[in-house]
C-alpha cells in the first residue's frame, strides 16, 4: 500500500529506515540536562506548599542557611526587587514565579535553595520547609463552586477581575441549534468529565542556566519543546535588567518525552536563571518526581455534550457546554486565538450542519496547566465528547454504532468539507477506514458473540471510535502564541562532498526527526537520508520556529523541508543544463539525478551537481548549495482514524481485559511506515492511560492524593493490550508531501474507543455513561448502584 | 528524593551487627533488600542516622529442607523464592506470590525477612506465611528465639522483633500427606500493592477429607489477617463447591479493609470472596494432583 518513489539506498519517503538517534540511545550515548556538568556549578532545589490555599506569614530562612552547602535562599520578596516575581504564561496569563503573600496550590513554588550539592539542596529544603509560617485559608477545589457568590476571588491581583471566571468563549450557531434540539425526535444528553491527569515523561524537567557575567550572556540547558519560543520569552520577562534576546542561548538537548508538558515556562526555570544572573554561576535543577507529577496538569475538561437527531439514526445538531478547571492560571499553550484550543473539532466525522459550543475557564485552587498532552490543544476532550455522545445516540435509537457512524460520516467527494465550526477539512476517506478496521476485527462475528456472552452473565463489549484530528498549526491569518505566528522552518545545507546537514525550528522529544527529515529531504534531493545530518534544539544555530508539538513537524516543519529541498532541487537543475549543455526544459528528475529526456545516459548525479556548486558553477549564479524555508501552511491537516476496542469484563471482579485493539489510521502519506507504527503504539498506550488508569485526585482540601507513581497509575507494557495497527492513505491536498502528522492520533482516538467498548458491555444493565478512568472499582460501584449486584450476575438476554 | 544523611555500616558476623545494633541504640535500622526502607528515607518519612546491613553476614540467606520443615534465611530475595525448585515444588505459593510483589528490580534485592519484618499489612508474604502456620526465628545477643508467625504481627509497621533483635530465619512445615497452597491478589496495575489478597493452604487426608485449612489475607485488615471462620468451614469436610462458597463468603465479611483509592470496603469484600474462592479451588486441585 505504502509506495516509494525512491531506492532503499536514497531511503526516501516510505522506506521504515531504522532510526538514526537509537545508536545514541542504545548506547546511552544521549545528553540530557542532567547529564549536563559545568565547573562550579550549583545546584537549586525548591521549598514547596504542602496547602493548596494560604498566606504566607514569615520564611525563616535561617533554617535553611544552617545547613551545610547551602548558599543562598530565594523568595518572591528577592525576586521582587527585580520584578521577576511574575511572568506571563503562554495564554497572556500570568503566573506567579515565587510568591510574595499567598500560595494558589498545593505543591507551588514557594523558596528556592540554592546549595553546592544536590543532596545539600535538598537537606536546604527539608529544613526551611517548618520554618515557613502560613495562615491557611479554604481553597476552592471543585470549579463548579468557583462562581458561588460566597466563594473566595482567587485572583484580586488581575485588574478588574471581579469573579473567578478566567474566560469565556463560544463557537458555532447558537439559535438555529437551539431550535434543531427543540424541534428534534430524539436528544441526548451525557455530563462528563475529562480527568485532570498528568505528562508522565520519563525525564522530569530541569535547566542548567549558566549566565556569563563578563559577556553578559545567558546559556540555557532546557527541557523545552519549543527552544525558541522560549528564548523570546525569557527576553520578555527578563530583557529588563539586560538579559535581551540576542544574549540569550537556549539548546535542548536529547529529552526523555515531552507530550506538551515541556512547552510551558515553569517557575523552576525562571529562578534558576534569576540564581544564575545573581550569583554568576551555573545553577541545576532538576524536578522532581513527585513535584513533577502534581505541578501542572492536562485536560480537566468537564463537559455536558448533547446530540439532536431522528428516530432513524441522522445527526442533525450537537451541543457542549465545558467548565474548564485551569487551577489558578491558564497556563495552557494553546494559540492565542484559540482559549480552548482546537476544541471546536467537536462535531467529528459526521456530516451536519448545526452545532454550538461554549466553554467557561474557572480558576481554583490547583496547579495550573491545560498542556495539550500529545495533542492538538483540547482535541483529545472535544473527540472524547463527540465519540461518547454519538454512542450515546446510537445506544438511544436502537442502531448499531457502527452503522450510525457510517451513515452520518462526512463523504470523501465532499472534502474540503466546511465545518459547522468554522474548520475546512482537507481531505478524508472514513468509510474507507472504519470498513477495514471492521473487516480485521470481524466486526459481525463479534457482535453474535457479545449477544451470546450476554446471555452467559458474561460482561463482552465492542466499542468504536471514527475521529477526526485537526494538527499542525498553523497558518499565521489564525495562529500565534504570544503574537508569534507558528509557521516553522527548515535550513539545509549540503557540503561540497554531498553530505547535507539541515537544521529545524522545532525539537524531537523521540518522534524520530533525526531519521524522517532526513527522509523527506532525500525523497525530494536524492542524497541518501544517512548522508543528511537532522539538527535542532539549539537557537544559535537553527532557523527560528515554534516547536514540537500538538502533531505539527511535519505538518509545518517537514513541508519546510520539502520545499527548501526543491529549491535546491531547482539550482541543481539550472546546473546540470550548464554542465549538459543543454536547456533546462530538456532535463527531466529521477530522485538522484537530472538526466536529458530520451537520453538517460546523459545525466548528472545530484552529488557531482552539487560538487559543481562549489567548484564549477554558471557564471553569475551564487555559489554554494544551500536553502532555507520558512513555512507558512495554507491550512491545518486533518488527520483520522477508525479504531474498535474489544473487552471483556470479569463479572466477579469486574477487572477489564482489552481483547483486541485495532486502529487504522489515516495521516496521509507516510514518512516512515516502522517510526509511524511506533508512534501508533505509544500513542495508543497513552490512551488507555486516561481511559482505565490515570487521574490526578484531589481531596476537599485541595491536597492530591496520588502523587507519586505508587499510586498514579501510568500503565505499562504488561497492561497493554497487542496493538493491531493499519493505514489508509489519503494525503492532504495542501501539504507539500501530502503528510497530515501520526503523533497525536491514538492519544486522542483512543479513549473512546475503549470507554465505549466498557460501556457497552454494561449496557444490558443500564449503564450509559461511565467517565474515565474506568476501573474495575468504578464499574462495581455503577453495577452497585443499578442493583445488579444483589445477586451474581447470571445473564441478560439481549 | 534523597535521603536524609546517614552512616553505612557492614558488619560480617551476626555479633559484630549485635554489637553495632546496641551502641547505637534506636538511631539505627537493619537494612535488608533495602526496598520498604530506603523508599521511605527518600521520602523522609524515615531518617535514621545509621544503616547496619545484613547482607554480608553468611548463613542468613540459605534456604534447606530439614526435620520436616523447609527453613528459609532472613536475607533470602523475593526472586530466589520465586524461582529455586526446591521451594516451588512443595510450595508454588511462592512463585504465585513473588510474581505479583512489585518488579524483577524489587524482588532481586526484596528478602522475606524484610517483608515480613516491615510489618506492613499490604505486603504480600504475611499473608502466605499466616496460610503456610510458619514460625520465625528472632536472634538477639544473647539468645534465639521462635515466635508462631500468629504472634508476631502487632499493629502497623509493629512486629514482634524488638529493639536490637534481628529476624534470622523463617520456618515452614512441610505436611506429611497431600497439600496443595496457592495465592493471589488483585491490584491496579503490575507492581502495585494489593487491593487485596488470599493466600491458602489445605491438607488433605486419603479420603480427601481437609485436615488442615489455613487462609491469610492481604491489605484487608490492619494487620496480616487469617480468616479462621473460612478455615474452619473448611476442615472435615471434602471441600466442594458448596464449602468454597460459604468460606469465601465468610472471608469478606471477616475482613476490615478500610477505604482508600483502591476501592471502598464494600468493593474489597468482593474482591476478597472472589480470590477466596479461586485461591481455596486452586489450592485444593493442587493438593489433588
Ligand atoms: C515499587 C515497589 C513496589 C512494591 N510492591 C510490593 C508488593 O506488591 N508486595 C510486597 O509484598 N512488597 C512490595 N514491595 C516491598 C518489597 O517487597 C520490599 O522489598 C519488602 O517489603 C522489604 O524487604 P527488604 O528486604 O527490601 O527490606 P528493607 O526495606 O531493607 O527493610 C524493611 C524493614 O524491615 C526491617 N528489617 C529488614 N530485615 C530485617 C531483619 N532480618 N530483622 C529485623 N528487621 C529487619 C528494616 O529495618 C526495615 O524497617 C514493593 C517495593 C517497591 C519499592
Amino acid at each position: 500500500m505504502i509506495q516509494c518513489k525512491t531506492s532503499k539506498e536514497i531511503g526516501g519517503m516510505g522506506h521504515s529506515v531504522k532510526r538514526k538517534e537509537d545508536d545514541r540511545f542504545v548506547h546511552g550515548k544521549g545528553t540530557y540536562v542532567d547529564d549536563i556538568q559545568l565547573k562550579g556549578m550549583l545546584f537549586m532545589d525548591i521549598a514547596r506548599s504542602p496547602y493548596a490555599y494560604a498566606k504566607i506569614k514569615n520564611i525563616n530562612k535561617d533554617l535553611a542557611m544552617a545547613v551545610d552547602g547551602v548558599l543562598a535562599v530565594i523568595t518572591g520578596k528577592d525576586l521582587e526587587q527585580y520584578n521577576l516575581h511574575w511572568m506571563p504564561t503562554l495564554m497572556s496569563d500570568t503566573q506567579m514565579v515565587l510568591p510574595t503573600d499567598t500560595v494558589m496550590h498545593q505543591g507551588q513554588e514557594v523558596a528556592a535553595i540554592i546549595a553546592t550539592s544536590r543532596e545539600a539542596a535538598r537537606d536546604g529544603r527539608e529544613a526551611l520547609v517548618p520554618g515557613i509560617e502560613y495562615e491557611v485559608m479554604k481553597p476552592i477545589v471543585d470549579p463548579f463552586k468557583a462562581l458561588d457568590d460566597d466563594a473566595p476571588l482567587l485572583r484580586p491581583d488581575k485588574e478588574g477581575q471581579k469573579d473567578n471566571q478566567a474566560w469565556h468563549w463560544e463557537v458555532g450557531q447558537k439559535e438555529e441549534t437551539e431550535k434543531i434540539f427543540a424541534e428534534a425526535d430524539v436528544v441526548v444528553k451525557e455530563q462528563m468529565h475529562i480527568p485532570r491527569i498528568h505528562v508522565a515523561s520519563i525525564e522530569t524537567c530541569g535547566i542548567v542556566a549558566d549566565y556569563d557575567k563578563v559577556q553578559n550572556h545567558l546559556t540555557t540547558h532546557l527541557t523545552t519543546q519549543a527552544p525558541h519560543a522560549i528564548r523570546t520569552v525569557i527576553a520578555l520577562v527578563a530583557g529588563h535588567v539586560g538579559l535581551t534576546e540576542e544574549k540569550i542561548r537556549v539548546i535542548a538537548h536529547d529529552i526523555g518525552g515531552g507530550f506538551g508538558g515541556k512547552v510551558p515556562v515553569f517557575p523552576g526555570y525562571v529562578i534558576a536563571i534569576a540564581a544564575t544572573f545573581l550569583i554568576g554561576k551555573p545553577v541545576k535543577w532538576i524536578e522532581d518526581r513527585s513535584d513533577n507529577l502534581t505541578n501542572s496538569f492536562a485536560r480537566d475538561y468537564h463537559i455536558t455534550a448533547e446530540m439532536a437527531g431522528t428516530k432513524d439514526g441522522k445527526i442533525l445538531a450537537s451541543r457542549m457546554k465545558v467548565l474548564a478547571d485551569h487551577g489558578y492560571t491558564d497556563g495552557a499553550a494553546n494559540p492565542s486565538k484559540f482559549p480552548t484550543g482546537m476544541f471546536s473539532i467537536g462535531t467529528g466525522s459526521y456530516d451536519y450542519k448545526h452545532a454550538f459550543m461554549e466553554a467557561d475557564a474557572i480558576y481554583t485552587n490547583k496547579p495550573p496547566g491545560g498542556v495539550a498532552y500529545r495533542c492538538s490543544f483540547r482535541v483529545t476532550e472535544a473527540v472524547h465528547a463527540i465519540e461518547r455522545i454519538t454512542d450515546r445516540f446510537a445506544l438511544e435509537i436502537g442502531k448499531d454504532p457502527a452503522e450510525l457512524r457510517s451513515e452520518n460520516f462526512i463523504k470523501k467527494e465532499d472534502f474540503p468539507w466546511q465545518s459547522p465550526t468554522g474548520w475546512e477539512y482537507d481531505s478524508g476517506d472514513y468509510q474507507a477506514g472504519l470498513d477495514l478496521a471492521m473487516k480485521t476485527v470481524e466486526y459481525d462475528k463479534l457482535r453474535v458473540e457479545q449477544k451470546a456472552k450476554w446471555k452467559e452473565g458474561k460482561l463482552m463489549g465492542i466499542g468504536l471510535s471514527t475521529f477526526t484530528e485537526i494538527v499542525g498549526a498553523g497558518p499565521s491569518k489564525d495562529f500565534d502564541i504570544l503574537g508569534i505566528k507558528m509557521f516553522d522552518s527548515a535550513e539545509i545545507r549540503v557540503h561540497p562532498t554531498g553530505k547535507a546537514i539541515a537544521r529545524f525550528g522545532t525539537k524531537s522529544q523521540g518522534q524520530g526527526h533525526e531519521t524522517t527529515y532526513a527522509q523527506i529531504i532525500a525523497e525530494e534531493l536524492g542524497i541518501p537520508s544517512k548522508d543528511i545530518q537532522i539538527e535542532e534544539g539549539d537557537t544559535d544555530p537553527a532557523p527560528y520556529g515554534l516547536g514540537t508539538y500538538a502533531s505539527r513537524s511535519t505538518p509545518t516543519a517537514g513541508a519546510a523541508a520539502a520545499i527548501a529541498a526543491r529549491k535546491l532541487r531547482d539550482k541543481a537543475k539550472k546546473i546540470a543544463a550548464y554542465l549538459l549543455e543543454v536547456s533546462e526544459d530538456d532535463l527531466e528528475w529521477e530522485p538522484g539525478k537530472w538526466f536529458v529526456k530520451g537520453a538517460p545516459e546523459k545525466a548528472k548525479t545530484i552529488q557531482e551537481l552539487v560538487f559543481a556548486a562549489y567548484t564549477n558553477h554558471p557564471q553569475g549564479m551564487e555559489g554554494g548549495f544551500e536553502a532555507t524555508h520558512y513555512y507558512d501552511p495554507p491550512n491545518l491537516t486533518f488527520p483520522s482514524g477508525a479504531y474498535i476496542c474489544v473487552v471483556d469484563i470479569d463479572p466477579d471482579t469486574f477487572e477489564i481485559k482489552v481483547r483486541r485493539f485495532v486502529a487504522i489510521d489515516d495521516a496521509g502519506h507516510i514518512i516512515n511506515p516502522m517510526v509511524a507504527q511506533g508512534q501508533v503504539h505509544g500513542g495508543l498506550t497513552q490512551g488507555i492511560a486516561p481511559a482505565m488508569y490515570e487521574e490526578i485526585i484531589y481531596d476537599e482540601d485541595g491536597n492530591a492524593l496520588n502523587g507519586t507513581l505508587m499510586d498514579y497509575l501510568v500503565p505499562t507494557a504488561v497492561e497493554s493490550p497487542n496493538w493491531e495497527t493499519g493505514h489508509t492513505v489519503t494525503p492532504s491536498p495542501h501539504h507539500p508531501i501530502g503528510a497530515k502528522g501520526i503523533g497525536e492520533s491514538p492519544t486522542v482516538g483512543a479513549p473512546p474507543a475503549i470507554a465505549n467498548a466498557i460501556i457497552d458491555a454494561l449496557r444490558p444493565y443500564g449503564i450509559t455513561h461511565l467517565d474515565i478512568p474506568i476501573t474495575p472499582y468504578k464499574v462495581f460501584k455503577a453495577l452497585k448502584e443499578k442493583g445488579v449486584l444483589d445477586k451474581d450476575i447470571t445473564g441478560f438476554e439481549a | 528524593m534523597i535521603p536524609a544523611n546517614f552512616d553505612y555500616h557492614a558488619p560480617s558476623t551476626l555479633d559484630e551487627a549485635f554489637k553495632l545494633l546496641s551502641e547505637l541504640g534506636d538511631e539505627a535500622k537493619i537494612l535488608a533488600g533495602g526496598h520498604s526502607l530506603i523508599p521511605m528515607m527518600k521520602l523522609r518519612f524515615a531518617e535514621p542516622e545509621h544503616l547496619v546491613d545484613l547482607g554480608g553476614i553468611p548463613g542468613l540467606n540459605t534456604v534447606s529442607m530439614e526435620n520436616g520443615s523447609l527453613h528459609i534465611g532472613a536475607m533470602v530475595k523475593e526472586a530466589e523464592l520465586e524461582h529455586n525448585a526446591e521451594v516451588t515444588s512443595k510450595f508454588p505459593i511462592f512463585t504465585d506470590a513473588a510474581k505479583l510483589i512489585a518488579d524483577p528490580q524489587v524482588r532481586n534485592f526484596g528478602t522475606l525477612g524484610g517483608n515480613l519484618a516491615h510489618g506492613d499489612a499490604a505486603n504480600d508474604q504475611p499473608a502466605v506465611m499466616l496460610a503456610l502456620g510458619a514460625s520465625v526465628e528472632i536472634t538477639n545477643a544473647e539468645e534465639k528465639r521462635t515466635v508462631d508467625i500468629n504472634d508476631f504481627f502487632y499493629g502497623f509497621y509493629m512486629t514482634a522483633i524488638q529493639e536490637g533483635e534481628i529476624l534470622t530465619n523463617i520456618s515452614i512445615p512441610v505436611p506429611a500427606g497431600k497439600f496443595g497452597n496457592a495465592y493471589s491478589k488483585i491490584e491496579r496495575k503490575v507492581g502495585d500493592y494489593a487491593t487485596g489478597g488470599v493466600a491458602v493452604a489445605l491438607e488433605l487426608d486419603d479420603s480427601g477429607v481437609c485436615t488442615r485449612a489455613g487462609i491469610g489475607l492481604t491489605n484487608v485488615n490492619p494487620t496480616p489477617m487469617r480468616a479462621e471462620r473460612s478455615e474452619a468451614a473448611l476442615v472435615g469436610k471434602v471441600i466442594d463447591a458448596a464449602a468454597i462458597a460459604e468460606a469465601a463468603q465468610m472471608a469478606s465479611e471477616d475482613c476490615n479493609p478500610s477505604d482508600d483509592l483502591r476501592g471502598d470496603s464494600d468493593y474489597k469484600r468482593r474482591v476478597i470472596r472472589s480470590l477466596t474462592k479461586k485461591m481455596i479451588a486452586k489450592a485444593l486441585e493442587r493438593a489433588q494432583a
